[in-house]
């Protein structure tokens, strides 16, 4: 990049916010896939000012711009594509401005972690539920980015759910708000839906009032053994059917019990087909034993080989610790791992299971499922060694099926990951062409150079 | 380890399965500063694996990255895919120096560091700057105010120095107390001998107390830690290869060691030399008598002090003791057995204190940055005692301390023990 031009950002983020060596362009090249794309340059600004002031000199430069914090996205979403760009890494703008307990919100900047946001609400004795897996390792900003999910969203629904107001840099560098900490606003356009999961190529989100709820108090956790992943997975319908909805109901198969086995040593059965990880929460003790215990039954009665309830905090935790690690302790089996997150109307999780079985044994490539099943959200992972030609091309030919058989049963590509690079070949048959249209003609309104993260979402 | 041309290179294992999660991130003192990926585990692994798969040289900045590292070990413990970002920082590091030796290492670490009398003439000017008074008057002056920051504070890193070093001052042999239930070999650190003396002397009453005869060889050499963090890994295993042999002349049933680095090096010298047909053996048979002071104390009947400690006391996590031994819980017990003592858990008490060493001379700023999260979380616990079994973190603990001017005492736990046992002595007397 000219150095003329590089001084022109430094003038604006200052010497420690531009990195450019080789090694610097290096590691900002990928993010929790094994996709990888250099920038020419990376900012790390502190401020939506300095944001904004990025983004109308990149305009008038015609540059790419690809959003990004952790990077610990599972679409290659914040990666550059073919012909560089800049990143601009919104990690240094990680203060909470405000803790509202009477209006139960909290604004934040984009690039809080997501733990340390939750921790400190947690103070205060409020709560914000939304939990990817990643919650330790990934900012606010790239959550609603993406419309994060997790576990929980079973119960108290996703990233987009808690939004109440976004700040967003625009293409031209203008600053935009929406909304506001009441909880019914139906003046305009639902701006925050559209911000939300839009992937960076809309806006640069900088900051976000969020929505606050009470925290529950208590919780009781359950684990069933399954000799049958079908079981398991029938299971899932019948607690829901019988009008108790837990905070989550997550499936994991025996790979996954495997994986997590060697990587933690927690003593989980390795001889089971899958296991059931059941958690009721509220705020009232009484009702949420007398729900973990109906959960029990219900899974003893539909084939569970065992359930029971965590003894203590210690187990409860362990046991989330565990299902917090399924997915990167997987990369124990093999060298790469593809992850999707397919998500079907509840009621065909047996059915996507059984498809997804069949598809594995086909192509001969181990498939791993686990996932929040109460929601439809599965994780299948395809586990093989990207090196080996043979085996990259069945994968992406795996890949195919397993949207194909999502969409076959009434459900969507991505429940949580959001669409990046990696499923912009499938969008066409998941959306069809009205759809598309339609969203290409917002992104064209919003963005008309095409420089925010160009080349994600939309199919080339 | 492979060979390639000479030189030897970690194996693919190292860093193929990377799947760049980023949950390391989360745990990285240094990432957790600067926010930016070339200074986080995930980015080290990944300029590792471009380096070694012949994608990027070895630049500068690539190895500067590696010196980066601060070697807490936190993201060896949180990788779920089992690989340990730590372990190949240093790795690089030694490939930088096979490839390219810096003759001042050669100085520092073959000729300086592993003799314990050249270390005891080097720092002498220190011991005189302390006991000529000078440095009574610096502070009094306020002089050392005139010092740029770092220089005051590597001023203050300084304890309170002995007189003399204790190596030709502790007996090669003390005995047991009473009967004499088991033969100690005591591995006494260049740091523990020169900066913290008085500590050591306490160790060693402390398991002559509690039956154990104790052997203290004098010509022993550094561990080597010091070489091993800056890419020596040829030094390490000749320091290695020395020490094993001292210690197989006196036969002891233990080798304990009250320095959290020094235990650390010395339980690792049996993977170090693994792969060595004369020493592996006998470095697996040392390794496996190493122990840390406080895990050796809480392996063996110990008498209860009688004395008491009226203190409120927290702790640090050494990482050299924490993650590279697993032991976090013998200090915190050893403690709890004093009378009077308040133990009030620190906040982060496993997350890394900034020394790494030797940070706070090459990485100032990064070093100043991560102390002062660990200065904050003491602050909070309102405690007069911070104790911490290892002699880099006292000395960066110190220097934070004095910088901040809060009169909080830094200790070895072990220290603190020898306090209620002479205490309680006391008042047998009375």
């Amino acid at each position: 990049m000219e150095s003329r031009l590089i001084d022109r950002f430094v003038d604006v983020v200052g010497k420690a916010g531009v990195l450019h060596t080789p090694e610097d362009l290096a590691v900002y090249s990928y993010d929790g896939t094994f996709a990888e794309g250099q920038p020419d340059l990376i900012l790390l600004p502190e401020t939506t000012e300095q944001v904004s002031q990025i983004v109308r000199l990149a305009g008038e430069a015609r540059l790419p711009i690809v959003p990004r914090g952790m990077g610990s996205g599972l679409a290659a979403g914040s990666i550059p594509m073919p012909g560089g760009g800049i990143v601009i890494c919104l990690t240094r703008m990680n203060h909470i401005l405000e803790i509202d307990t009477q209006n139960a919100t909290v604004s934040v900047e984009a690039g809080v972690v997501t733990a340390d946001l939750q921790r400190e609400v947690e103070k205060h004795g409020l709560f914000y539920p939304p939990d990817p897996s990643s919650i330790r390792h990934s900012t606010i900003g790239g959550n609603i980015a993406c419309n994060a999910g997790g576990p929980r969203c079973l119960k108290y629904g996703v990233t987009g759910d808690y939004v109440l107001g976004l700040t967003v840099v625009l293409a031209d560098g203008q600053i935009l708000t929406t909304g506001g900490k009441p909880i019914k606003d139906v003046t305009g356009y639902d701006l925050n839906g559209l911000f939300t999961g839009s992937e960076g190529t809309l806006g640069l989100i900088t900051g976000a009032l969020l929505r606050l709820i009470a925290k529950p108090i208590y919780a009781s956790t359950a684990l069933a053994e399954y000799n049958s992943l079908e079981d398991a997975s029938c299971t899932v319908n019948a607690i829901l059917s019988a009008g108790i909805l837990p905070a989550t109901l997550e499936l994991m198969d025996q790979t996954a019990i495997t994986c997590i086995e060697e990587a933690m040593h927690l003593g989980l059965p390795t001889d089971v087909e899958a296991l059931l990880l059941i958690e009721t929460d509220g705020a009232d003790q009484q009702t949420v034993d007398r729900e973990i215990e109906v959960c029990v039954k219900i899974c003893q009665v539909n084939g569970a080989r065992s359930a029971k309830m965590a003894k203590n905090e210690a187990e409860r935790n362990s046991l989330w610790k565990a299902r917090r690690s399924i997915s990167p302790s997987l990369a124990r089996k093999a060298p790469n791992k593809l992850g999707e997150d397919i998500t079907v109307p509840r009621s065909a999780i047996p059915e996507v299971v059984k498809r997804l079985r069949a598809i594995s044994a086909r192509y001969g490539l181990p498939i791993v499922i686990f996932g929040h099943a109460g929601d439809g959200n599965l994780h299948p992972n395809i586990l093989f060694d990207k090196r080996e030609p043979e085996q990259w091309a069945k994968v992406e030919q795996m890949v195919g099926e397993i949207f194909a058989t999502s969409l076959a049963l009434g459900g969507t590509l991505s429940g949580e990951h959001g669409v990046g690079v990696l499923k912009r070949p499938y969008l066409e048959n998941a959306l069809g062409p009205v759809s598309i249209g339609v969203q290409k003609q917002i992104k064209n309104a919003l963005d008309p150079m095409n420089i925010l993260n160009p080349g994600k979402i939309f199919p080339i | 380890m492979n060979q390639a041309n000479g030189i030897e290179k970690p194996d693919e294992s190292a860093y193929l399965n990377c799947i760049r999660c980023g949950l390391c991130l989360a745990v990285c003192p240094t990432y957790r500063e600067y926010l930016k990926e070339t200074a986080s585990p995930r980015g080290r692994v990944a300029l590792a694996r471009k380096n070694l798969e012949g994608e990027m040289e070895l630049s500068s900045n690539l190895v500067e990255q590696m010196y980066g590292c601060f070697a807490c070990m936190a993201c060896n413990e949180v990788c779920p895919v089992g690989i340990h970002p730590a372990d190949l920082a240093l790795a690089m590091r030694q490939i930088q120096e096979q490839l390219h030796p810096a003759s001042w290492k050669q100085t520092l670490f073959a000729g300086l560091i592993p003799h314990p009398g050249r270390m005891e003439t080097a720092t002498l000017p220190l011991r005189l700057y302390q006991i000529s008074g000078l440095r009574r008057l610096v502070y009094t002056l306020k002089l050392n105010h005139l010092l740029p920051a770092q220089l005051r504070d590597l001023e203050a890193m300084l304890p309170h120095l002995p007189r003399r070093p204790l190596r030709p001052a502790l007996p090669q042999v003390t005995n047991a107390r009473g009967d004499t239930r088991s033969r100690v070999g005591f591995f006494l650190g260049c740091a523990q001998s020169l900066m913290f003396a008085e500590e050591s002397s306490a160790t060693v009453r402390v398991l002559a107390r509690n039956g154990c005869e104790v052997i203290t060889p004098k010509d022993v050499q550094c561990c080597g830690m010091p070489a091993s963090g800056y890419g020596r890994l040829d030094l390490v295993r000749s320091q290695a290869q020395h020490n094993i042999a001292v210690f197989e002349q006196y036969n002891t049933d233990v080798i304990v060691t009250d320095c959290a680095t020094c235990g650390s090096t010395l339980k690792e010298y049996g993977s170090i030399l693994a792969d060595d047909p004369i020493w592996a053996a006998r470095a697996q048979d040392f390794s496996s008598k190493v122990r840390d002071v406080s895990e050796y104390l809480m392996e063996i009947p110990l008498e209860k002090p009688r004395g008491r400690v009226d203190l409120r006391v927290t702790y640090h996590d050494p990482c050299h003791l924490r993650r590279a031994q697993q032991v976090w819980e013998q200090p915190r017990s050893l403690l709890g057995l004093i009378q009077g003592l308040e133990f009030i858990e620190l906040p982060e008490a496993d997350w890394c204190c900034g020394s790494a060493g030797s940070q706070l001379i090459t990485h100032y700023e990064t070093s100043r940055r991560v102390m002062d999260r660990k200065l904050d979380n003491l602050a909070n616990t309102g405690a007069e005692v911070i104790a911490s079994g290892c002699p880099g973190c006292q000395m960066q603990l110190l220097s934070g301390i004095r910088r901040r001017g809060t009169p909080v005492r830094v200790v070895h736990p072990v220290t603190l023990l020898d306090e209620a046992y002479e205490a309680g002595d006391g008042k047998q007397i009375d």
